[in-house]
């Protein structure tokens, strides 16, 4: 059974110039033990997506979805009460600043130990037995002194150490992570993701990973979704994604890695901006700055469709590559 | 912590000085001298006038009655009220116990009320209750203080009768010693029936009076703070927690939103005093608010630059005690520079 299930997500929110549709169409599902990277460039409307998973937008943001399942539970239809419950006991999410998100005023026990009061209840010490666990779990050092400390006495990436016990304190199913290492020095980078993925393995838990970095989810992911100025433009398994990338997109991300390009050379780049709310093209959202761009593209927006030679993969593009026929949808 | 407390308490030194010289300046800038106040309307002769100015040594150049006035200060030596010839010191404290009742309960009032108003309006951001309290707190704080008073004492006390009109006590069926000078506690303390209700009875109107400027700025200052702690990431962290929303507002939200709005509380503490004289004024309340107006006109020198210079240590301390509550209520601070 899959952890999370998201059919047709839209979020929009109020402007002074009407609405701004962050977040268009978005399809996902999560099982299990599986790890989905969704990578894009800034603005592509990765996190807002996930912020409507998680049901943290603010109250002026405008959401449509056709179905929005959490462990098997409709979400959509749920009271706030136990929706909110949901929140910290089957779906947790760290963030982007792990200095930021946790609260300055209460030390790291305090936060952890509230998470744990809410959803797996238990003695006073048994908590602090589980927290120091967790603390341990995490790779924190001296767990009991660090347990007592507040954010400010800790680094960037003992915080978000802290933010993933924090996260993990009430075993939830699914991991939704944000960017969890943008924050951080490259040094520590690796540590985090290392972790986050050593834990997601022990604890069987699905994890999702907002990223954009493709070296990142070469080495993590399962499936990874690529999303461009709030639309998904290509889903795919990694290995797949990787060899034969599809959407024009996706294709000039990977060439944009140094790994991938030609020594010696200039890296490639692809020109231009991920369009703003006034400078949204009629056709498809990608066409201004596609290399492939042809005259369908600047007129009509290309629809997300199934891939039947490759299991569970979603395109949006006339004109993919790679496939031995011209155009999907004709 | 503690460099932090030692920085602020030897920065009380100079201000000390820089009071003693402000009051003693201030007092004689007013027109009219203690003199002319002391003798009447028929006056005196020259050749006595002159004796009793040189008696009072205002006869002496300024420089020379500060510097004298500064060495009896430092001897503990606060001078001798001119109207009645007692002890400034003795005169001010005297009456410090009346002000300080009025001041907590007035305080007490502005928290009470101002904090939650804060809250709500910050919660319900750009909706009826938002803009209801906001403009009640600008009603509140725009309002002549003498004449809020009087409106009040027109309505509870004259049309209602809910509410006596001035005093601390209904003296004419209670009667008990000075104990603490709290005549809150004193009627407790008294065991006399009834008492205490009246001590309360005659605190209610003039620790309203008081209590609005603060209670506004209180209402303003605690919206504005947790607006800008409800847009913090760690609010967002709280809620993906699953924690419910009281718990998100009125504990991680409030008790960041706290640091700046203690801080403001604190300086309010000191306008109350100043608020004070003219709410004592309206009630006859025997406060260092009253007695100071009334040294005032009689230009009553050292009486006036006591009262301001006890006033101004009174304040310095309670903002002492704001700085300490910082380091208890702001961890950052506690292992600070």
């Amino acid at each position: 059974m899959s952890l999370l299930t998201v059919r047709n997500l839209s979020v929009a929110f109020p402007t002074q110039n009407g609405w701004f549709q962050a977040v268009e169409g978005i399809y996902l599902e999560v099982k299990a033990g599986e790890v989905v990277a969704i990578v894009g460039e800034s603005g592509s409307g990765k996190s807002v997506a996930m912020l409507a998973v998680m049901n943290l937008l603010p109250p002026t943001a405008r959401i449509s979805c056709d179905e929005l399942k959490l462990d098997g539970q409709d979400v959509l239809t749920m009271p706030p009460k136990q929706r909110r419950q949901l929140n910290g006991g089957t779906v947790a999410m760290i963030f982007q600043e792990p200095m930021s998100s946790l609260n300055p005023c209460f030390t790291i026990g305090y936060q952890i130990d509230e998470t744990l009061r809410i959803h797996l209840g238990g003695s006073k010490k048994e908590r602090i037995e589980r927290s120091l666990h967790l603390l341990d779990l995490v790779g924190i050092p001296d767990p009991k002194r660090r347990y007592q400390a507040y954010p400010h006495q800790m680094s960037g990436g003992m915080s978000q150490r802290a933010m993933i016990a924090m996260a993990l304190a009430a075993n939830p199913k699914l991991l939704i992570a944000d960017e969890p290492t943008t924050a951080l020095d490259v040094t520590v980078q690796a540590q985090i993701l290392e972790l986050l993925l050593k834990l997601q393995q022990t604890q069987g838990m699905g994890l999702i990973l907002i990223t954009h970095d493709m070296g990142v989810v070469a080495e993590t992911a399962q499936q990874v979704v690529v999303q461009y100025a709030g639309q998904q433009v290509e889903k795919q398994q990694v290995a797949g994604l990787f060899k034969t990338p599809h959407h024009p997109y996706t294709a000039a991300l990977l060439d944009a890695l140094p790994e991938r390009a030609p020594a010696g050379d200039f890296l490639p780049t692809i020109p231009g901006i991920v369009p703003g709310q006034k400078d949204r093209p009629i056709g498809c959202l990608f066409s201004p700055r596609c290399q492939h761009a042809q005259a369908l593209c600047h007129e009509q927006q290309p629809l997300l469709q199934a891939l039947p030679s490759r299991q569970a993969a979603w395109l949006r593009c006339h004109y993919p590559l790679n496939l031995t026929t011209e155009a999907v949808d004709g | 912590m503690f460099k932090f407390i030692l920085n602020k308490i030897v920065l009380i030194i100079p201000t000390f000085f820089g009071i003693t010289l402000a009051a003693f300046l201030f007092v004689r800038l007013l027109p009219g001298d203690p003199i002319t106040i002391l003798t009447g309307e028929r006056g005196v002769s020259p050749e006595r006038r002159a004796e009793m100015v040189a008696q009072l040594g205002l006869d002496q150049p300024l420089l020379v009655q500060y510097f004298n006035y500064l060495l009896n200060i430092l001897q503990g030596d606060f001078g001798q009220s001119l109207s009645t010839h007692r002890p400034v010191v003795e005169e001010f404290f005297e009456r410090l116990p009346a002000t300080l009742e009025l001041s907590f309960f007035a305080i007490l009032i502005a928290i009470i009320l101002g904090v939650p108003a804060g809250i709500i309006a910050a919660v319900k951001r750009g909706r009826w209750p938002d803009h209801l309290l906001m403009g009640v707190a600008l009603t509140g704080y725009s309002m002549p203080i003498f004449w809020w008073g009087l409106l009040l004492i027109m309505l509870f006390s004259t049309q209602l009768g809910w509410t006596p009109v001035s005093g601390r006590l209904d003296i004419i069926n209670y009667y008990f010693d000075p104990i603490t000078g709290f005549m809150v506690i004193d009627a407790w303390l008294s065991g006399q029936e009834g008492a205490v209700k009246s001590a309360l009875r005659h605190l209610i109107l003039p620790s309203v009076v008081l209590s609005t400027i603060p209670m506004a700025v209180i209402a303003r200052q605690t919206r504005s703070a947790m607006l800008e702690v409800l847009g913090e990431d760690y609010i967002r962290t709280a809620y993906a927690k699953g924690l419910p929303t009281w718990r998100v507002i009125g504990i991680h939200a409030l008790r960041n939103a706290l640091i700046t709005v203690v801080t403001v509380i604190g300086l309010q503490i000191g306008t109350l005093v100043a608020g004070a004289v003219l709410t004592e004024t309206i009630f006859a309340w025997p406060g260092v608010g009253k007695w100071m107006i009334d040294a005032i006109s009689h230009r009553d020198y050292p009486a006036v630059q006591g009262g301001l210079l006890f006033i101004a240590m009174l304040v310095m301390l309670v903002n002492l005690m704001v700085d300490l509550m910082y380091g208890w209520i702001n961890p950052r601070v506690r292992d600070g520079k």
